[in-house]
């Protein structure tokens, strides 16, 4: 394709049209003022470095710049075939808002982008941030955590989610730089930095080399906060740590499967507080268990670094008793299971991993070793299992992790209550094709379970129960429960109820690499098989395109209103932090 | 969260392999083993091989299971899983592997059979960490000289 590409680049230039380069930043990128970043400039052509001229509104870009990039004379694919050159200037900065146009020019290769940056004010407004991200929460979801956890009577809630009474409002858009589509890299990342990416970029716009790490790198709010301030950073997942969503707060690779190399990019920036899973990718090659490839410990690396180290429920709370000022839990070699695995059915891996704490202990773990801090935190909390629930369709623990999300959420707004400097923010990364309809109901006759769905007026309501008052439904196997379904989905047999022998597991890869039903699942009473709308090549449901909801609340959070890109968020987060005030970026020059 | 790319590291699956230091296996009986077999315990900071598989290293063994989505139609060597493979780790930039596989180098090339196929596989039982040279797979347990048929 490359050459092909290439080729065709080529014949253009012949006849004389203007060939395209590429500059990064993109256009219309919106920066942090004073904030470090990587300038790179591809061009389709081969161009002696004399001949490629770039200048910043109109003048010799070297003169606004304060430096000159670093020539590439021929840039190669994975193949060795020539793409053209290249100038890379690395950890640029630009102190002074405003717009600058960047103008570059070689032969007949030529491009224009233009930037916004943007200053902050000089007082910051909040404290702390809590950043609650409900990976892949829809808003069906919170309208079934809302009916299962609170239930309904009347056409109005018996009660409300935590999340629900949050100030402010805004509608989230999700795309990414070459897709209107989105996965959690590139949306976190965009949270995270101010700059959209692409789908499965961490910290980086994707560039055109095959090197997944040396893509032109922009500053992520971690390290935003250690070269302005002097708060407290910290983790929080029920993922792998170095997942795509914990790791878009430090890491900067073209892809988010380099998963051993983000462990080493989290030790760098050492956030104050890790907790999540994902140990196999800190075990030496020789450990069972292990997923590295060399032999770097970096349990002994985190501890070398001052961390307490918890594994278990019970060591997170003695190094939450500790005055290390840092703590390192790892609770699983992979992901944590989820809330109904671990409180009621005891499968997926629990009996492998029985003590494992949940998001909301561990978020109380995380508030009380931040908050030590008296100059103030940042506080990253993600419910991944929604989102790794909902690609396979298992939309009974998509919802319980939902109602577990909004028990942090309710103890964010606890602490936000008592520390009234503190912003609380709850929104998703993306969302899924899913939809509450109505209900299931067994009581129906017959046994087609396609008669048993009730909708308008026959759905009435679910009968879930809660007894023990702990917000989750009693039992999730209910005779009348709600009826959620995916716009997409691979070949997979519909069988109508909870799986209660563990996580859903929809298609199986064949040996010409297309997905069929998992016939697991055939027997099961009332099973039919639904003919997927996916290519066959896809495995589990997919990520919408819909925008998302975030809502806010605390001081600054009255930035978040009407329609926002993701990468704007950061802006108001920025903002609340004074990271782009004077000071600031008097110290970026430096 | 899943991304949409193809991974295309392991490229070289179908590239020769190191001769084999053990003999043949035909004639030995061979010692059944099962996934749940082969950790007597489990930590976030490592796992522990059971007594069961310290005996049997070095030893020929039959064990049930799947193979995991290969990358090419003929290679002399697969991952076999305790459960069907719904995603396929080398495609998938998020999906990984679980704990629990045994990675089995066949004697002689057979064609690869379907993921939910379960299959029998018996082969002299390798233990300790090896990269494998021509993909940089990494494992902790193998069959060597190893056949399988339909189960």
């Amino acid at each position: 394709m490359r050459t092909l590409l290439g080729a065709l680049a080529a014949s253009s230039m012949l006849t004389g049209a203007v060939s395209a380069a590429e500059i990064y930043p993109i256009d219309r990128a919106t920066i942090l003022a004073g904030s470090p970043f990587d300038f790179k400039v591809e061009l389709d052509g081969v161009h002696g470095e004399a001949d490629i001229a770039i200048s910043v509104n109109g003048k010799p870009y070297a003169e606004t710049f304060g430096k000159s990039a670093d020539y590439v004379a021929e840039e190669k694919d994975k193949e060795g075939a020539t793409l053209g050159s290249a100038l890379i200037l690395r950890d640029l900065a630009l102190a002074e808002p405003g717009t600058y146009e960047i103008e570059v020019k070689a032969g007949e290769d030529s491009k224009t982008v233009t930037w916004e940056v943007y200053g902050t004010e000089a007082a910051p407004k909040a404290k702390n941030v809590i950043f609650i991200v409900g990976d892949g929460l829809s808003v069906a979801h919170r309208t079934a955590a809302r009916i299962m956890s609170k239930g309904m009577s009347g056409g109005k809630a018996n009660g409300r989610l935590a999340m629900d009474d949050l100030d402010h409002m805004a509608f989230i858009g999700t795309s990414s730089t070459h897709s209107i589509a989105t996965d959690s890299a590139n949306t976190m990342s965009a949270y995270m930095t101010g700059h959209k990416s692409r789908v499965n970029a961490l910290g980086v716009y994707a560039d055109r080399t095959p090197d997944s790490q040396d893509d032109p790198k922009v500053e992520t709010l971690a390290e935003a906060l250690r070269r302005t301030t002097t708060k407290s950073v910290g983790i929080v997942t029920n993922s792998e740590v170095e997942d795509a969503t914990p790791a878009a707060i430090v890491a900067h690779t073209r892809l988010r499967g380099d998963k051993a190399d983000i462990v080493g990019m989290m030790l760098e920036v050492q956030p104050e507080v890790i907790l999540g899973g994902g140990s196999a990718y800190f075990l030496k090659s020789d450990v069972p268990g292990s997923k590295r490839k060399d032999d770097q410990d970096y349990v002994a690396a985190f501890r070398e670094a001052g961390y307490a180290l918890a594994t278990n429920r019970e060591e997170l709370n003695t190094a939450a008793g500790t005055n290390s000022g840092k703590i390192l839990g790892l609770f699983h070699t992979g992901n944590m299971d989820t809330w109904l695995d671990r409180n009621q059915l005891k499968k997926g891996s629990v009996e492998k991993f029985p003590d494992q704490p949940g998001l909301v202990e561990m978020t109380e773990v995380a508030l009380g070793e931040l908050s030590k801090n008296p100059e103030g935190f940042f506080l990253m909390i993600e419910g991944a299992n929604i989102d790794k629930m909902a690609h396979p369709l298992d939309w009974d623990r998509s919802v319980t992790e939902t109602i577990e999300l909004d028990q942090v959420a309710a103890l964010a707004r606890e602490f936000a209550a008592k520390n009234p400097d503190t912003m609380v923010v709850v929104t998703g990364d993306h969302t899924h094709g899913v939809s509450v309809i109505g209900t299931i109901d067994d009581e129906k006759p017959g046994n087609d379970m396609r008669e048993k769905v009730g909708v308008y007026d026959d759905a009435g309501f679910p009968n879930y129960a809660d007894e023990n008052g702990d917000g989750f439904p009693d039992t999730i196997d209910v005779s009348k429960r709600l009826a959620i379904f995916s716009s997409n989905f691979p070949d997979y047999y519909e069988t109508w109820r909870p799986k209660m022998d563990g996580p859903f597991e929809p298609a199986l890869k064949t040996e010409d690499g297309s997905y069929v039903a998992n016939e697991a699942y055939k027997d099961v009473p009332g099973a039919v098989l639904r003919v997927g709308n996916l290519p066959k090549d896809a495995d589990t449901g997919v990520h919408s395109v819909d925008d998302i909801v975030l809502q806010a609340s605390g001081p600054g959070a009255e930035g978040f209103k009407g329609y926002m890109e993701q990468s704007d968020v950061y802006k108001v987060l920025a903002d609340a932090f004074a990271l782009g005030a004077a000071q600031n970026r008097d110290t970026a020059q430096k | 969260m899943r991304p949409l790319s193809r991974r295309t590291c392991l490229t070289g699956l179908t590239g020769g392999l190191a001769l084999s230091i053990f003999r043949p296996v035909a004639a030995t009986a061979s010692s059944s083993l099962s996934f749940d077999e082969f950790y007597s315990s489990f930590s976030p900071l490592g796992l522990e091989f059971s007594d069961k598989i310290k005996t049997l290293t070095g030893e020929p063994v039959a064990i049930k299971g799947f193979m995991a989505p290969p990358l090419k139609a003929e290679a002399q060597f697969f991952v076999l899983t305790q459960i069907p493979m719904a995603l396929c780790p080398f495609c998938s930039t998020d999906a990984d592997w679980p704990e629990n596989i045994l990675v089995v180098y066949l004697g002689r090339k057979q064609t690869f059979t379907r993921p939910n196929q379960l299959i029998e596989a018996r082969g002299m039982l390798e233990r300790g960490s090896w990269t494998d040279p021509d993909t940089g797979f990494v494992s902790q347990l193998r069959l060597r000289e190893a056949r399988y048929d339909l189960a």
